[in-house]
């Protein structure tokens, strides 16, 4: 049939010769080739020892951040639950009481906030749907458990350390 | 002087038993090492340092996995299927001469369980008797993908038994002789039967991977075709047993091609290494050069099934039928005229 585009190839097949159809010269040429490859320079990455590095926009473990004073961002809106396209993400509300205004930045803050990682297929869409920039998924790989239940984080998991925290931990450290 | 003999025997079928166990299993780390590197991976590395310790672990997980029976599986031939596998494979190194006569404590021991002047027969019998093992265990799981491997395996293994066949009586023309004992003798030093049939060797070798069931002639398991053939429904130690049957018959085989092309535990300088070590160390290194030529193999082995990709069936079958057998055959006469034209004149 004519070619439309012009751009048709015809690949001419030859008949083997008698080399090629013995097939055992390419056998040996891919076995050259496949022996070659044990002196390379080994692609693997030990993973818990060493971690492989990621792009700018890799989505990982969530995190639930605080603002410039250390107040949770999150007001329990709901809109990242509404979200999520797996469901993952529950939470119960609940009012700031008088004296925790250093703890939360609004009125309204999220009591229990727990997001089951098996569930969570990791799209991003929680935190594209945050008015709050109070959630996103730019920690590390969510490490495996043994029990199904341990895969559901709280909070004590997911929001970001605060600055006294961080104080804290570093002071143990040093 | 019984008592010492039974000892003596005794003492090498259960050297030879561990051995080929022990080969066995770190046939499997080796395996997996060796498709890693050569695809530029580093492989197990977890159990141990480099790994060694995962044959344990996997062996560990091999019986204490559960094993189940399929409801409309024949009970009593599906344990003897991978039962017989196991058994067949193990039987083939019993002829193999694995070093020349040892001086112990003053007792010659010939390194050989038992030398049956029909040796290569043997072999074959114990060999062929292998496919019974995938013939039942396919046909006992009642399940259509195992009674499809456990075809293949059957008729593979008649039509590739054949050439094998052949390509050995071009060697017997050689080497005069049945006995596995002897052929090694005669490959004394360098002599070795692989400069007299070099062509004999390739379709051997052919055979011996087609024997095996390993790739590229993997056609009774192939797990993207028949998701794993004639062991489906295997699960466990049975599974395991099939799994070290073909590692075990890879060893015997490695074992019979080096032993009848590649001078089995001959190499050059044998005399003068004997001379300085004496009686007892010198047949050892000869043993030590015989598990070196095996390693090799069974590496070659390896080496080929990360290389070349599966045969379709009908492309196997062309490959013994109309390729190997005839060129047996004019191997066979080949080396006939040659023999009878250097004996006339």
């Amino acid at each position: 049939m004519e070619s439309l585009s012009g751009r048709k190839k015809v690949l001419e097949q030859k008949p083997m010769n008698f080399w090629e159809r013995i097939y055992l010269p390419a056998i040996f040429k891919g076995m050259g080739i496949t022996f070659m490859h044990m002196f390379k320079k080994k692609e693997t990455t030990y993973y818990p020892e060493q971690e492989r590095e990621f792009s700018e926009n890799w989505r990982g473990m969530h995190s639930l951040k605080r603002d410039e004073n250390g107040k949770e961002r999150c007001t329990a809106c709901g809109l990242c639950a509404l979200s999520c396209p797996a469901e993952a993400i529950t939470m119960t509300s609940a009012e700031r009481q008088k004296g925790e205004e250093h703890l939360y930045r609004e009125e309204k803050y999220a009591a229990v906030y727990e997001i089951n990682m098996l569930r969570c297929i990791f799209c991003g869409l929680c935190e594209e749907a945050c008015p709050k920039e109070a959630i996103y998924l730019d920690g590390p790989i969510v490490p495996s458990e043994f029990l199904r239940k341990d895969f559901i984080y709280g909070k004590d998991k997911l929001v970001e350390l605060s600055i006294t925290d961080l104080a804290a931990q570093k002071g143990v450290l040093a | 002087m019984e008592i010492a003999f039974l000892i003596e025997k005794v003492a090498i079928v259960v050297i030879l038993f561990v051995v080929t166990l022990t080969i066995a299993a770190y046939s499997t780390l080796a395996e997996r090492k060796v498709a890693a590197f050569l695809q530029d991976r580093v492989g197990p590395d977890r159990a141990g340092p480099f790994g060694v310790f995962q044959p344990l672990a996997d062996g560990g997980k091999m019986f204490f996995k559960e094993e189940t029976t399929p409801n409309g599986a024949n009970k009593w031939l599906f344990i003897a299927g991978p039962s017989l596998a196991l058994l067949t494979s193990f039987l083939g190194s019993a002829v193999i001469p694995w070093g020349q006569s040892i001086n112990f404590f003053g007792r010659i021991v010939p390194l050989q369980v038992t030398d049956i002047n029909v040796g290569i027969l043997y072999i074959f019998g114990v060999v062929s008797l292998g496919v019974y093992g995938i013939m039942i265990g396919g046909w006992a799981s009642n399940n259509k993908y195992s009674l499809m491997g456990a075809i293949r395996g059957a008729s593979q293994n008649i039509s590739y038994e054949i050439a094998m066949g052949l390509s050995i009586i071009a060697l017997l023309l050689c080497t005069n002789s049945l006995s596995f004992k002897v052929i090694a003798e005669q490959q004394h030093g360098i002599n070795w039967n692989f400069w007299y049939q070099p062509l004999g060797f390739l379709i051997f070798l052919v055979c011996a991977f087609a024997e095996t069931n390993r790739v590229p002639f993997d056609l009774p398991e192939c797990e993207t075709e028949l998701i794993g053939g004639y062991n489906t429904e295997y699960s466990g130690f049975k599974m395991g047993a099939y799994m070290f049957a073909e590692y075990i018959n890879m060893f015997v085989s490695s074992a019979v091609m080096a032993t009848l092309y590649f001078g089995g535990y001959n190499y050059p300088g044998m005399d003068f290494v004997n001379l300085h070590l004496g009686p007892t160390w010198g047949p050892l290194v000869g043993v030590a050069v015989l598990l070196g030529k095996i390693l090799a193999f069974i590496f070659f082995f390896m080496w080929v099934r990360w290389t070349v990709p599966r045969f379709r069936y009908d492309q196997l079958m062309n490959l013994g039928w109309k390729i190997l057998i005839p060129l047996a055959i004019a191997n066979i006469v080949v080396t006939a005229c040659v023999i009878t034209f250097f004996d006339k004149f």
